[in-house]
């Protein structure tokens, strides 16, 4: 599917691909991330969602190809460049990445003590504030281990947004977590895009979170991005999307024994589902 | 078999490489600002505080064991007032800071290794990485410097504990007399060339451990098996090390 007009593109990956081993993570890969929206990134596993979350952050290079993050090609950029890029950066990682020698209070300050000169007074209200904002107000004293997984999720959020990124990545916020710790971070991260103009990149394979959140999708499939509006993408009759949102669709009707009729209506092989 | 030695010569030293310039990177992060003194302080804790116990009663045995065994064969010849030197030249130069090198290995070394592994898996380094903060200046070079702070600390305690074991039973057991067990030991025993020369020991195996332990840590796989490698790897290589550099200090510098 060709890229549609957009805008602006903050993120831009243009012709990357990248090996592990034999193994083919990205072949040839472009795709663009507006400024400002919720794109999600979906694909199954294996697909490479994660590592193109960090190939933005610059923690995974490409074999080749240029990935531009605010204007600037960060390919090439040594570790010392690549810190002044991260600060307009935040990301929340799949397991929360709370240091876990330390408070939650002193993991969320940690950014700003840091890279500010802000007096400790003032560090340990923009803490508060930002847990408060996350749902998080009593648990400043804690330490990671003592926290639940969504608790945790939501205290790496704080971390993440504490310095008042322009971009927020965050790989797979809603896997093992209950439907409705997967709601209130889903609104979190909504309420995040709303209000502070966040441009906001999340990898996922929790469909219907995905379809509520999206401004943008992001197929990821056989090394390549398919983007787009969500509902020109579900309307779209390429194949490898219909197949990965059947399979999705499929687990999500057994799940929770929604209709999801439209979906299935496109389906090109024979009913699978065991509900129907 | 030619070319897999070859192989593996490559590698060792790929890795001595790495290592040089790791070394270099944690230096230039304790050279400059900020100075952590806070990490700094919490890891001598943690590496220091908590080897305490074992140290000091490995001393006790040692030095215990050291004259037992020396009695036995000055005994034979009528030279059991030279236990003193005995026990405490080889307490002094040799096993103090050897063998508290090889506990602290085993005891902080590993703690220190699977720590930093188990944050490379755990996301933990990206994390800080992605905040804009130098995980070798933030966790590496802490854990490192602390090492280097307590292994002469340790070594001293070990020594002095050790003494105590071998004065104890020397005197307490096989009835050496105290005074010529202290006299013979203060004649042979020099400051500049044993204790200092001990002391120089101690801080190279601390050196040496810290850099082991940090470096296996930090390149470990994000895997439970890389966490389990990075401990063994600490342990084996570092304990290798020291008694190699052991050599090569006593051999040309006569430490």
């Amino acid at each position: 599917m060709s890229e549609p007009e957009e805008p602006e593109f903050r993120i831009a990956f243009d012709g990357v691909s990248l090996k592990r081993g034999e193994r083919v993570i990205f072949d040839g890969l472009s795709c663009g991330f507006p400024r400002g929206r919720v794109s999600v990134v979906l694909g199954g596993s294996g697909a490479g969602k994660s590592t193109l979350i960090r190939m933005i952050g610059g923690l995974q290079r490409p074999d080749s190809g240029s990935v531009r993050v605010a204007e600037q090609d960060i390919t090439g950029f040594s570790e010392r460049e690549l810190f002044k890029v991260r600060d307009r950066i935040g990301m929340l990682f799949q397991g929360g990445a709370l240091l876990d020698s330390m408070t939650v209070a002193e993991n969320v300050a940690l950014p700003l003590r840091e890279h500010t000169r802000l007096a400790e007074m003032d560090i340990e209200s923009e803490v508060d504030r930002r847990l408060v904002a996350v749902g998080l107000s009593d648990t400043g004293h804690l330490y990671p281990r003592e926290l639940s997984g969504g608790m945790s999720r939501r205290a790496a959020l704080a971390r993440a947004i504490v310095m008042d990124p322009e971009i927020l990545l965050v790989d797979e916020p809603f896997s093992g977590l209950d439907p409705i710790n997967v709601r209130r971070i889903e609104a979190l991260l909504v309420d995040l895009n709303r209000h502070l103009d966040l441009t906001l990149i999340v990898t996922s394979h929790h469909m219907a979170s995905s379809l509520r959140m999206a401004d943008r999708l992001v197929f990821m499939v056989d090394g390549i991005a398919i983007a787009g509006p969500p509902d020109d993408l579900l309307k779209s009759a390429d194949e490898r999307i219909v197949e990965f949102l059947i399979a999705e669709s499929d687990s999500f009707a057994e799940h929770h024994e929604l209709d999801v009729t439209p979906l299935m209506d496109r389906r090109t092989t024979p009913d699978r589902r065991k509900n129907s | 078999m030619i070319e897999n030695m070859g192989y593996r010569s490559l590698v060792v030293l790929e890795h001595l490489g790495k290592i040089a310039q790791f070394a270099l990177r944690i230096v230039v992060c304790l050279l400059g600002r900020p100075y952590r003194i806070r990490r700094i302080v919490a890891d001598v804790y943690d590496a220091g505080v908590l080897s305490l116990p074992v140290v000091c009663l490995s001393g006790v045995v040692v030095g215990g064991t050291l004259s037992l065994l020396g009695y036995t064969t000055l005994v034979r010849f009528g030279a059991e007032e030279a236990l003193g030197a005995l026990v405490g030249l080889s307490v002094i130069r040799e096993l103090g800071p050897v063998l508290t090198a090889l506990l602290v290995t085993g005891r902080a070394g590993s703690a220190i290794a699977a720590e930093i592994a188990t944050m490379v898996t755990t996301e933990q380094l990206d994390g800080l990485r992605m905040m804009s903060v130098d995980p070798v200046d933030f966790v590496v070079s802490p854990k490192a410097l602390a090492l280097l702070i307590v292994m002469p600390l340790l070594a001293g305690l070990f020594i002095v504990f050790a003494l105590m074991g071998g004065y104890g039973v020397a005197v307490g057991l096989l009835g050496v007399d105290g005074g010529s067990f202290m006299a013979s030991m203060e004649g042979s025993v020099k400051f500049w060339n044993d204790v200092i020369g001990s002391f120089s020991k101690a801080i190279t195996f601390g050196a040496l451990t810290g850099l082991i332990a940090t470096y296996r840590g930090y390149i470990s796989e994000p895997t439970a098996a890389g966490v389990s490698a990075a401990t063994t790897g600490t342990v084996v290589v570092g304990s290798v090390a020291i008694l190699i550099c052991d050599f090569f200090l006593n051999g040309f510098w006569g430490v």
